[in-house]
């Protein structure tokens, strides 16, 4: 094979630019300086203490956690059984409903945050924890329905046609033939409304308040006071979960399988 | 008394498409009955509707004297075996076979035993542990039949069951289904598009047409004495001349040219229709049944030529053996033999 030498070099920078900037947050993370600096005049971890000390991390942590584990898990709730029926059934204005569930992917972040800040702040007057987790169960929701349904829909129907022949009713042959069969769209697609919960500012932003912050934003509103290398603390720990994951994905399920 | 009827039974799709119209159907307990016609003749969708997928809009479903029209899938205990298979990717061989029967709630060793018993029949013992996707098409096929019959269904449903086979493979498989089905004295119905598989394991064939049954009788019957144009067309007839009863044995040409047909008829009027194996090139000495034609496009088939002749009755195709050959444009003679003629009913 020809080894292209520009390729090569092209693929490098591309390496470069997008890791670099990870490699100097984590490197500054154990830097001594009360200020984030690069490089480092003298090796501390004070910072990742601080993280824990701080409290205000740990109770954000908490909130994302749980804010992002409820909404995926109420999203799958809903998402798996609209999926199938996407799937399943010639229904009336399919493609409108597909591309209605699948608006608040395009829609941009803020303005779907800011309708539900009108919506379930304004109007609604819920309490922020549960404001925050049906804005989250709103914004992940596309997210399942898109992976659960591509997965759906190379499932062959027959086989579940086959089990109710067999003497299995409907919502039975559901878990028993349907659910076993597309495990790897419903993981993929619950790391991705995960992920995508955890990350999420925009809809956050509209949704918390006193007393309630989710992780980003209370990093963001730690950035706007503070410069010290917490903030990379916070990160090279979040790589870090984020690689132990990665790794357990690829060995239980492969990379793939989350690409699909 | 039938074991299996199915009564006027309409299907209609979002209210304007009709893909069954008022069709009717017998069996009787242990016959292997195909449903044979090209794709959209509505014979899958026949299926379908004794299988419980499809709800008729019309008609009823009676299996042994109960009404299962209306009896929801999974209550009518019909085996089916479907054209992808259908198995279960997610289970191995024994627990694919095992389902049926782990749903009637049976013993453990009862369930293992009829399995085991079901696996040594259709030969598949060996792979018990295996799964689908470790399995080749045949063996796959194998498997679907072993979990539809251990249930010990009253009907056996199979949807083009061997269409994914290469050709040795599918004669291996109808060979395998007909002993299975003497086996347990089963009654099937069979869906397929393919005559020769259809003729070589059914007791009864149903030729369908546009939602609707041309004709439903024994292989050897549909062979030899097709009913109608399109049943002709289907088996292979491919010369067709319009006819008109004269008198007794005699038809009439629409160019006044008498032909004697030897089968009876209560047809007035319809289409003789031959077998181009059947048309013989004639010398000068036989008169019964001869016109004389003009030898247009020629093939050679192997063991025979093939000849589009334009005779006096219109253009016919002739297989001749390879004796003697013929260039287009030479002047023959030929006949149609009186016993080989069948008169059918123009189809629309």
């Amino acid at each position: 094979m020809r080894k292209n030498k520009m390729l090569v070099a092209f693929a490098c920078c591309v390496f470069a630019f997008l890791f670099l900037p990870l490699f100097i947050i984590a490197v500054t993370a154990f830097g001594g300086e009360s200020a984030i600096t690069f490089p480092i005049q003298s090796f501390s971890l004070k910072w990742f203490a601080n993280i824990f000390t701080s409290g205000s991390f740990i109770s954000s942590f908490k909130t994302s956690f749980q804010i992002a584990l409820f909404a995926t898990l109420l999203a799958l709730l809903v998402g798996i059984p609209a999926a199938y029926a996407l799937a399943r059934y010639t229904i009336k204005g399919k493609n409108m409903i597909q591309s209605f569930f699948l608006s608040p992917t395009i829609i941009p972040g803020i303005v779907l945050g800011f309708a539900l800040y009108r919506f379930i702040v304004l109007v609604m007057r819920m309490p922020v924890f549960y404001g925050l987790l049906l804005g989250h169960f709103l914004a992940v929701l596309p997210y399942i329905i898109r992976v659960v349904g591509s997965s759906l829909s190379q499932f062959d129907f027959s086989i579940e046609e086959a089990a109710w022949s067999l003497g299995c009713g409907k919502v039975s042959a559901f878990f028993k033939v349907v659910i076993p069969n597309i495990t790897s769209g419903i993981m993929a697609a619950f790391m991705l409304a995960f992920i995508n919960s955890f990350n999420n500012i925009p809809v956050s932003m509209f949704l918390t308040g006193p007393g309630v912050s989710t992780f980003p934003t209370n990093l963001m509103n730690y950035i706007e006071y503070n410069y010290d290398p917490t903030v990379s603390a916070v990160s090279v720990l979040l790589m870090a979960g984020t690689i132990i994951i990665m790794f357990v994905v690829e060995k239980t399920l492969g990379i793939a399988s989350l690409a699909k | 008394m039938e074991f299996l009827t199915l009564n006027k039974i309409d299907v209609t799709y979002d209210k304007k498409k009709t893909v069954l119209k008022g069709l009717n159907l017998e069996v009787k307990e242990g016959e292997l009955v195909s449903l044979l016609g090209p794709s959209g003749c509505g014979k899958t969708t026949t299926l379908r509707v004794i299988a419980g997928f499809i709800e008729p809009s019309g008609g009823e479903f009676i299996l042994d004297g109960r009404n299962y029209t209306k009896v929801p899938v999974h209550k009518r205990n019909f085996g089916i075996v479907f054209q992808s298979y259908a198995l279960f990717p997610h289970l191995n061989v024994y627990d694919n076979v095992a389902f049926g029967l782990k749903l009637q709630k049976l013993k453990k060793a009862e369930i293992k035993r009829k399995v085991e018993d079901m696996l040594e029949i259709c030969g598949l013992s060996e792979f018990a542990d295996r799964f689908p996707g470790q399995m080749s098409g045949g063996q796959r096929q194998r498997v679907a039949l072993a979990r539809a019959m251990v249930i010990q269904p009253k009907l056996l449903l199979l949807d083009e069951p061997l269409s994914n086979l290469d050709a040795k493979l599918r004669i291996n498989m109808r060979v395998e289904i007909k002993r299975l089905q003497k086996k347990f004295g089963i009654t099937m119905i069979f869906v397929t598009h393919d005559q020769e598989e259809c003729f070589s394991i059914s007791d009864k064939v149903a030729v369908m047409n546009n939602g609707l049954i041309e004709q439903y009788d024994t292989p050897e019957n549909i062979y030899l004495k097709p009913k109608t144009e399109f049943v002709a067309r289907f088996i292979g007839f491919n010369n067709f001349i319009p006819l008109k009863k004269q008198s007794g044995g005699i038809f009439i040409t629409e160019r006044k040219e008498l032909i004697q047909v030897e089968q009876e008829t209560k047809l007035e009027e319809g289409l003789g229709t031959i077998r181009p194996d059947d048309i013989l090139l004639a010398d000068e000495t036989v008169s019964e049944n001869v016109m004389n034609a003009t030898v247009g496009v020629r093939t050679f088939l192997g063991r025979s030529y093939q000849y589009e002749v334009d005779s006096t009755a219109g253009k016919l195709v002739v297989n001749a053996p390879i004796g003697k050959v013929y260039e287009p444009g030479d002047r023959v003679r030929v006949q149609l033999p009186k016993n080989k003629i069948i008169i059918v009913r123009k189809s629309m």
